[in-house]
């Protein structure tokens, strides 16, 4: 992109991946670092975002046609299904969690070490 | 132009709130800023004529993930709240991960002349009716999945936070 | 080439077949019965006794035939990789003359053990023995190679071990067995290395074959190697005989295996499995032929000295059968020596006649032991011919012969070898082997004078032993008075078992009349120190005491075999066990260990922790991407990326 045109900006695909790409890479950080574990619950539900940005972004910008009566809209139905397997996924695993309080009182996930050597 | 500044602004509203999640050390606060990293993305999804996926979003992510997770955060506080979302001590070499990660993306992208392009105008398809018309006829099966997909998920969710109930006979 | 063969040599296979059907049927079948058991073994000897003087006659009516062209019948039997080993019979002169000697001695012994063995609780067990060993050493004479003579070798080994050991429940004897198992192995393992080389050298082991090499290709020395590879072969062939036929300084075991009964002791150790060592040289005498002279000249040296050694230390000795031991010992030297000095036919004729008399003397010891109740001391016995008429008379035949007294077998054999030995050019064995002819004549006199003659002691009740034994005792007298008789006509023993070209040789008087002079002075020393007593015996001992010491005590050799044993092979044992344990051991317990401490440093991966995992993870992924990009030496540019990304 040329800096001197700022203005006339245009936002391309290489741009939304590219930020698909931010949400992602931070989303990974929480999952490595963060010590509770509805915090790295909520990373993954970041990374999982980022992917649907890349879908929806490569739908729009190279898939951009219609084939006899339907459009090409299969980035959209990709991006659906994330959305409905995230949810399903966070139901369970926050379920999963309150289990785990419910048990050691406890959501650090240093302390989760029961597959330990 | 307008496009192109609304973008910027929900882009770094979105990445901004995303930075947040992973760095505040309140756990409440780390939950707020997921809200607002679903908001931003959802604005993303409308610049890219992606209307009905947006609802979606802001239903589904903001509506009811967002708040089960407050109310998992409320079920499962413990101490201080404004330190209940600490990073463990191997917080150097996730960022470092997580950066060559970035990196590795960013440069197939970037090194990727095919997806240089601009936005072509839309075809106009985008649409709940659109959309449904392909879910029920070329994605029937993983649409009738992922229905059967939500009720396990549903039913698992409920046994698991109900917890197993002690009979009174092994008493 | 003899191409109709007489149709009775193609059952030579017969005379080792018989006993060894006998032995199994005692084995599995008659155990129980003492009756039948001794009467099987005893009809298949004396069947096997009839085959072979039906074939020593065939062979005398074929006159010369049988000596240029053996009848041999074989059959293949291993076939491997290149390797072909027959099994089958030869018969030629030599072996004639060893089926008829051993046949009948074992049929002799066999029969005498019906007396002897009267009573004794492993009856079935002794007689299956005894026909084990009749069909090994008569399956190892009538071997037509060396792979099947080395079977039997050792067969006859194993029976020798089991008979020296009849009674086990002697510690003695059953030290006795295994130090003879155990020093003869040591010389057969010579021997196997000898057949090995010569089977890698010559890819044969038949011995026409290896016969027919040597003779005809002697000269092509690229075939056959420079003459110390036969001459290796020959000395590693000869440490066979020196285990098995107890030349020093592997004797150490014949004396031993006395432990065994006294036929035992008249078969094995006397007549037959000791002469195997001198048939293996005599069947390998091709080999020694052709070995570098010096081959030849140390088996005559170890004769020679064996002879000597033997002989000075039987006259220390007091048991009876000891002392016939060690004269068995001295006579195998004489074969040996014999052998060395290219008296092919006079060690053979030796090896024939040295089998009735030896046999003959200690059978009839065996009689005197029956009668003493098993005392063996010969201090103990005294004027035992008054009462043992038959024992006493057969026991004197045999002195005669041993000490080389005409017209008895051992003159004739006795002389020849020493008149070849002086012919030949080897004054000093000569010298040597006269000395041990005085000497044997000295001992066994002192023998039978002290046993047989003088007052009776009258503690001892003896009588004469039963018709069982007698009659053995008896028959083999009369062979040890003809058996030299062979020598006088002009078809004699040495027209037919000789090597190479035939000379008739006419009997040297003067050599012979020395040599029966210094028999007749050892006879005589013996009758004036035991009979007359007119030197005492006792003041010579005290003369002579540090001397008299080391005879008696054999010069020692039994201790200093096993001071070896103990401290220079303890020693060597002792730093390999060190070596094995510290070492061996240590570097599989250091393997052990080492695997164990890392596994301990490599669990500690496993934290359980699932936020490492995956760091790990997304870690692997890009350097997996990485090693993509920049794989191919393209780091100038980002084209290795359309790897990744699809850019053209």
């Amino acid at each position: 992109m040329n800096l001197s045109n700022l203005s006339n900006l245009s936002v391309g695909l290489s741009t939304y991946l590219l930020v698909g790409a931010m949400l992602f890479s931070l989303g990974l950080y929480g999952v490595f670092s963060k010590r509770n574990i509805i915090a790295v619950l909520m990373s993954i539900e970041l990374m999982l975002n980022a992917v649907n940005i890349n879908f929806v972004a490569f739908n729009r910008f190279i898939w951009n046609q219609k084939v006899d009566v339907h459009y090409i809209l299969n980035g959209h139905v990709a991006a659906l299904f994330v959305i409905v397997v995230a949810a399903a996924e966070v139901a369970v695993g926050l379920a999963l969690v309150i289990t785990i309080y419910r048990n050691r009182q406890t959501t650090n996930v240093d302390e989760f070490n029961w597959l330990k050597w | 132009m307008v496009g192109t500044v609304v973008f910027f602004i929900f882009a770094i509203m979105a990445i901004a709130a995303a930075w947040g999640v992973v760095t505040s050390k309140n756990i409440v606060h780390s939950a707020l800023y997921l809200v607002l990293s679903f908001l931003g993305i959802a604005v993303l999804y409308v610049l890219m004529n992606a209307d009905y996926l947006a609802a979606v979003q802001l239903l589904i992510y903001t509506g009811a993930v967002a708040i089960m997770i407050v109310f998992a955060v409320m079920l499962t506080l413990r101490g201080d709240v404004s330190e209940s979302n600490l990073s463990n001590h191997n917080w150097g070499w996730g960022a470092l991960v997580a950066t060559a990660v970035f990196v590795m993306i960013a440069l197939v992208t970037l090194g990727n002349t095919d997806w240089r392009v601009l936005a072509t105008p839309w075809t106009s398809g985008g649409s709940a009716a659109d959309l449904s018309l392909l879910l029920l006829t070329q994605y029937m099966v993983p649409f009738e999945a992922a229905a059967v997909l939500l009720t396990v998920a549903l039913v698992g969710a409920v046994i698991l936070a109900k917890g197993v109930k002690v009979s009174n006979e092994s008493k | 080439m003899f191409k109709e063969m007489h149709d009775l040599f193609r059952w030579a296979w017969l005379i080792p077949a018989l006993p060894f059907l006998s032995f199994l049927l005692i084995a599995f079948v008659t155990k129980r019965s003492k009756g039948l058991s001794s009467t099987i073994s005893i009809l298949a000897i004396l069947t096997s006794l009839g085959l072979a003087i039906a074939i020593a006659i065939g062979l005398i009516q074929s006159g010369a035939e049988l000596v240029e062209h053996p009848a041999i019948v074989a059959v293949n039997w291993l076939n491997i990789g290149g390797l072909k080993i027959d099994f089958g019979t030869v018969v030629d002169p030599l072996s004639t003359m060893m089926l008829f000697v051993v046949t009948l001695v074992a049929s002799m012994v066999q029969i005498y053990s019906l007396g002897y063995m009267h009573g004794d609780k492993g009856w079935s067990r002794y007689y299956a023995y005894q026909s084990l060993f009749a069909a090994s050493m008569l399956g190892m004479v009538l071997a037509t190679n060396l792979l099947q003579l080395f079977i039997f070798w050792e067969l006859v080994g194993l029976c020798s071990y089991l008979l020296i050991g009849f009674w086990y429940f002697k510690v003695s004897a059953r030290e006795a067995a295994k130090k003879a198992f155990m020093t003869t192995r040591v010389g057969d393992f010579g021997l196997l290395l000898g057949i090995l080389f010569l089977y890698t050298k010559f890819g044969t082991l038949d011995f026409v074959a290896l016969a027919t090499i040597l003779n005809t290709n002697f000269q092509d020395v690229a075939l056959i190697g420079t003459a110390s590879y036969v001459t290796v072969m020959a000395f590693l062939v000869f440490m066979g005989p020196v285990g098995k036929s107890g030349q020093f300084p592997l004797h150490v075991w014949l004396p031993d295996a006395m432990e065994g009964p006294t036929p035992v002791s008249a078969l094995i150790h006397a007549a037959t499995m000791v002469v195997a060592g001198v048939y293996l040289v005599a069947r390998m005498y091709f080999l020694f032929d052709h070995a570098d002279p010096i081959a030849l000249q140390f088996v005559a040296c170890i004769g020679a000295f064996t002879a000597i050694f033997a002989a000075s230390i039987a006259i220390a000795q007091d048991d009876i059968k000891r002392i016939l031991a060690y004269s068995t010992l001295s006579q195998l030297g004489y074969m040996m020596f014999a052998l060395g000095v290219h008296s092919y036919s006079g060690s053979m004729f030796h090896l024939m006649t040295h089998a009735f008399f030896k046999a003959l003397m200690f059978l009839g010891a065996g009689s005197v032991i029956y009668a003493m109740h098993h005392k063996q001391d010969i201090w103990e016995m005294g004027g035992l011919w008054k009462t043992m008429p038959i024992t006493g008379t057969t026991f004197f035949i045999g002195i005669l012969a041993i000490s080389g007294v005409p017209p008895f077998a051992g003159f004739f054999s006795k002389d020849e070898i020493l008149a070849t030995a002086l012919h030949n050019g080897h004054p000093i064995i000569y010298g040597v082997g006269l000395f041990t002819a005085f000497l044997t004549a000295f001992y066994m006199s002192r023998l039978f004078f002290v046993t047989f003659c003088g007052p009776a002691k009258p503690e001892n009740h003896t009588k004469e032993s039963p018709w069982s034994m007698t009659i053995p005792l008896i028959i083999l007298a009369f062979f040890s008075v003809v058996g030299g008789w062979v020598a006088l006509p002009e078809h004699n023993f040495a027209f037919f078992v000789h090597y190479g070209e035939y000379e008739p040789e006419m009997i040297d008087w003067a050599l012979a009349g020395i040599s029966v002079l210094a028999g007749l002075l050892g006879i005589g020393l013996a009758y004036v120190i035991y009979l007359k007593k007119a030197i005492s015996a006792e003041k010579i001992v005290a003369t002579f005491p540090g001397v008299y010491k080391v005879l008696q005590n054999k010069y020692y050799i039994d201790e200093i075999y096993l001071w070896i044993i103990k401290y220079i092979m303890g020693g060597i044992a002792q730093v390999l066990y060190f070596f094995d344990i510290y070492i061996v051991d240590g570097i599989i317990n250091g393997i052990g260990f080492f695997t164990r401490s890392s596994g301990k440093v490599l669990r500690k991966s496993s934290t359980g922790q699932l936020q490492t995992y995956a760091m790990v993870f997304f870690l692997a992924v890009v350097i997996i991407f990485m090693v993509f990009a920049f794989g191919e030496n393209q780091l100038t540019s980002l084209n290795p990326l359309a790897t990744l990304g699809g850019v053209k």
